[in-house]
């Protein structure tokens, strides 16, 4: 949130907050670090939202349900989308991170994706047992953010949340 | 020359591509890639859609995203010939993808740096994105260049085909320099030297030799394409040209 909040702000950011990730529905905008701020003018209320992947086809829903969230709160609603700076996993809080977890998916390493890192293996950690023998069976999983990966210790084949 | 030709250029070679990246859906050869293919697809229709929305914003005319992509022809359409070259085998798919990752890669980079908010805020995203491209095509050009004789023989067959279509990616047209003169985009054959470095490095675990002194083909950023481009806008604006203001 930006420093300049007043309570009304922050009053409607709560209420926008709630709203669920459709394809990940463990993890609110708030914990995924999507829903930059909210601000109330003349109960108007704008929230900026950012983008997770450039294609991720959840944007618009995603933006739908905030809007409903701030209307069924009493506000006449709208939506900004933030580009810039662009989103990165880094955003995901601690919190979200250890629901991502819970949920089955191995949530992001806490550092920002670098091309030196061009076939360097990262170490991914199963969200079942915790083990770091791991191994990759796709780049890319059920959806835009997610690879797809098998714990060797346990055999549970489970998703990581990439990290961009 | 406008600033918007030059956003167009961009926007039409990431939608273009992803067309074609998306025409392997159902059709990949293992689940996996199956499952990638729409994913890349999606990373560059969706850096495409921003772009669109800008040009759109630019020419202010209340046009929207949608009729930039459905509403020009063929001679509209500013992309370089790389990206609409037909998919033909894996090899090719998958060389065309490095090719282009590994340009927009460092171009995006540069592009953190852009006077235009918008750029910047595309850039941001997109470089990361195309990180993730160079990888995943990169791993398949090796896996396929030092595999066996017949995927080592499409690989080096692939790298011939497409030759002729590298140069122009480092090439500016007019709009694309006025817009690299006011500091708003990269200049092109800036990316050179990171390009190079990239494909070297590829090709060398992957027992691939560059081609030199090819013919450059170009004129894309004239609107001058190849067959395929045609094909693709047919099935790509059909529905909506044929239900004009058509939502769904």
């Amino acid at each position: 949130m930006t420093p300049e909040t007043s309570t009304e702000d922050q009053r409607a950011f709560a209420v926008a907050a709630l709203v669920p990730d459709p394809e990940v529905p463990c993890i609110n905008v708030d914990e995924l670090g999507i829903l930059r701020w909210v601000r109330v003018e003349n109960g108007v209320a704008t929230a900026g939202v950012s983008p997770t992947y450039s294609g991720c086809p959840a944007v618009q829903m995603i933006e739908e349900e905030i809007t409903k969230a701030l209307q069924s709160a009493g506000y006449e609603a709208r939506i900004e989308r933030v580009l810039s700076p662009p989103w990165t996993t880094d955003w995901i809080s601690d919190v979200g991170r250890e629901k991502l977890r819970v949920y089955g998916i191995s949530p992001p390493e806490k550092t920002a994706h670098k091309i030196s890192a061009l076939f360097g293996e990262t170490r991914v950690n199963c969200p079942k047992c915790g083990s770091d023998n791991t191994e990759k069976l796709s780049e890319f999983g059920s959806t835009a953010c997610k690879a797809h990966y098998r714990c060797k210790a346990c055999s549970e084949p489970f998703d990581h949340f990439k990290c961009i | 020359m406008t600033l918007q030709n030059a956003i167009l250029e961009l926007a039409d070679d990431n939608l273009i591509l992803g067309h074609r990246v998306s025409e392997w859906c159902g059709h990949a050869p293992i689940l996996e890639e199956d499952l990638a293919m729409p994913n890349m697809s999606l990373d560059m229709i969706g850096t495409a859609r921003t772009l669109y929305a800008y040009a759109a914003h630019l020419e202010n005319k209340g046009q929207t995203e949608d009729d930039m992509a459905y509403l020009r022809g063929e001679r509209e359409y500013l992309n370089c010939l790389l990206v609409e070259r037909p998919n033909g085998d894996f090899a090719t798919t998958m060389l065309r993808q490095l090719y282009f990752a590994a340009f927009m890669e460092p171009y995006w980079q540069a592009a953190l740096n852009s006077t235009d908010d918008v750029v910047r805020g595309v850039a941001g995203k997109a470089a990361k994105e195309m990180a993730y491209h160079i990888r995943h095509a990169g791993e398949w050009v090796i896996r396929l260049g030092d595999g066996t004789d017949e995927s080592a023989q499409r690989m080096k067959t692939a790298v011939t085909d497409l030759a002729p279509y590298v140069d122009e990616l480092f090439q500016s047209s007019a709009a694309a320099q006025a817009a690299e003169d006011a500091g708003i985009l990269p200049v092109r054959a800036d990316m050179r030297a990171a390009w190079d470095k990239t494909i070297n490095h590829i090709f060398g675990l992957a027992m691939l030799n560059t081609q030199e002194d090819t013919f450059a083909q170009t004129g894309g950023r004239q609107g001058l394409h190849g067959e395929g481009l045609g094909h693709i806008l047919a099935m790509m604006q059909s529905i909506a040209r044929a239900h004009p203001g058509a939502v769904w």
